[in-house]
């Protein structure tokens, strides 16, 4: 059973989702990837302003296929996080709440979600056209010229994610893993 | 002697890049609804469930069935009867490419200059071409939109001829273990034991145009291939690394004699989404 969640990720909202949980939401999520953190890190370092408010945000790390003609995006399935580990740090500091991809994520940003109170969640990788039915309204708002790596505002509804790093220390992939490991005899 | 037009090879590559990224080969479809069928953990049972609506969706609707459309990659088997005219091979190759992502809306995911500026070409060219000079007067093309994610979690390794068939299990159960689930689990994984260290990628690689769970003809290399495929099921790592019993659909090994000093292993990892194609002109 999913249970809904309204965006943004508030303490309120965060102390109450638990490692494994299944959750559609709703709401605004930026996306952004390599390229864009390595922008968005260096702007930070030069004391510029981030391109959307970090405070509670919610970033995806995906970047699209092109939209067909009519359409409002195209395949938006979400890419491997660990590559945004170094970049996340910082931003987590900053004040994101939540991160969605996919695959483990460095003891570093895991113990800085405990910190700052933070959560990753999981999208489901290379299922990115049943993601695309989620999100209602994409629209480029930074580094256009990056292309594929430009960051995008999204409006998403039910956007289905499993929490994997919750506030509490909690890790599904380690969690799930030992559960079904079937030791050598 | 016989001609090929250019023209011809364009067309048929942009036609089996544009396909290849909306529909799954039937073998990989079955494999992974054997996997639901197989999968003990629920979370896991319900990420299959969505990747096999997906896999729905994606051919229905016409979406990618990942936004991750890949590097093109393109394996050629080239009769030696054939001679293409009207334009150079590599050039039809590369603008297939370009039409095919531009046509197709595919993403574009390659940028010049790995450890530079990285720039997007923009219509992801150029394309990793493999050519293989075979008898006969065809040209076979086989594409694999090869995902960034799963093709990270591939390695290269040489072991000594004394840490032998033992060594290759090893090798290969510690990356599946360490990656856990980077490479979009349940994966196909592409395993090229010997040659040249050049040669043994090559070989992981050409491992996964073969169909999802065909054995190797050899009786000891399949052996080799089903103990691999159990011991990394007994990880536990699962669909997406959610914790399951199902982390891969099949394992697949090719060997090539090698020097009397080496044993070179490459495993090439390969995600759930296997998209390959092929056409022979």
């Amino acid at each position: 059973m999913s249970k809904k969640v309204t965006l943004p990720l508030t303490d309120e909202v965060l102390k109450d989702l638990k490692t494994g949980d299944s959750l559609l939401l709703t709401g605004v999520i930026y996306a952004a990837r390599d390229a864009a953190h390595k922008r968005m890190v260096e702007a930070l370092d030069q004391g510029e302003p981030l391109p959307f408010d970090i405070k509670g945000a919610t970033i995806y790390y995906m970047s699209p296929t092109p939209a067909r003609p009519g359409r409002i995006i195209g395949s938006a399935g979400p890419t491997t996080s660990g590559r945004m580990d170094a970049y996340a740090l910082r931003l987590i500091a900053e004040g994101l709440k939540g991160m969605i991809g996919k695959g483990s994520r460095s003891s570093a940003v895991k113990d800085a979600m405990v910190k700052h109170k933070a959560v990753y969640l999981g999208a489901i990788g290379g299922a990115g056209a049943i993601v695309s039915k989620s999100i209602e309204k994409a629209e480029v708002i930074a580094y256009g010229e990056l292309g594929a790596e430009a960051i995008s505002r999204l409006e998403v509804a039910d956007f289905p994610v499993t929490v994997v790093n919750d506030i509490y220390g909690g890790d599904l992939y380690e969690e799930g893993k030992a559960k079904y490991q079937v030791k050598a005899p | 002697m016989r001609e090929i037009q250019a023209g011809d090879v364009t067309n048929a590559v942009a036609r089996l890049f544009e396909h290849s990224c909306h529909y799954l080969p039937p073998d990989v479809i079955v494999a992974l609804k054997q996997a639901r069928q197989e999968e003990k953990s629920p979370v896991c049972r319900d990420v299959l469930d969505r990747i096999l609506e997906n896999v729905e969706i994606a051919s229905k609707e016409q979406i990618p069935l990942c936004q991750d459309t890949g590097a093109a990659v393109v394996m050629l088997e080239l009769g030696q009867e054939v001679h293409i005219t009207s334009g150079d091979l590599y050039t039809a190759v590369n603008e297939g490419v370009r039409q095919g992502y531009d046509k197709g809306y595919l993403r574009k995911s390659i940028v010049s200059q790995p450890c530079f500026a990285r720039v997007n070409t923009t219509d992801n060219t150029p394309a990793t071409i493999h050519t293989e000079i075979v008898p006969g007067d065809r040209l076979k093309i086989s594409v694999l939109p090869k995902g960034g994610g799963s093709e990270n979690c591939s390695r290269l390794t040489v072991l000594t001829p004394a840490e032998g068939r033992q060594g290759v299990v090893d090798f290969v159960i510690n990356l599946v273990d360490e990656v856990g689930g980077n490479p979009c689990p349940p994966v196909i994984i592409g395993v090229g034991v010997g040659g040249t260290t050049d040669k043994a990628m090559f070989i992981a690689k050409k491992a996964l145009l073969r169909k999802v769970g065909e054995l190797s003809p050899d009786l000891e290399v399949a052996d080799l291939e089903r103990e691999i495929l159990e011991k990394v099921n007994n990880l536990g790592i699962g669909a997406m690394g959610y914790g399951g019993t199902v982390t891969a659909l099949a394992v697949h090994v090719e060997t090539f004699p090698c020097h009397i000093a080496s044993m070179p292993v490459a495993v090439n990892m390969q995600c759930w989404c296997a998209r390959r194609e092929e056409v022979v002109l």
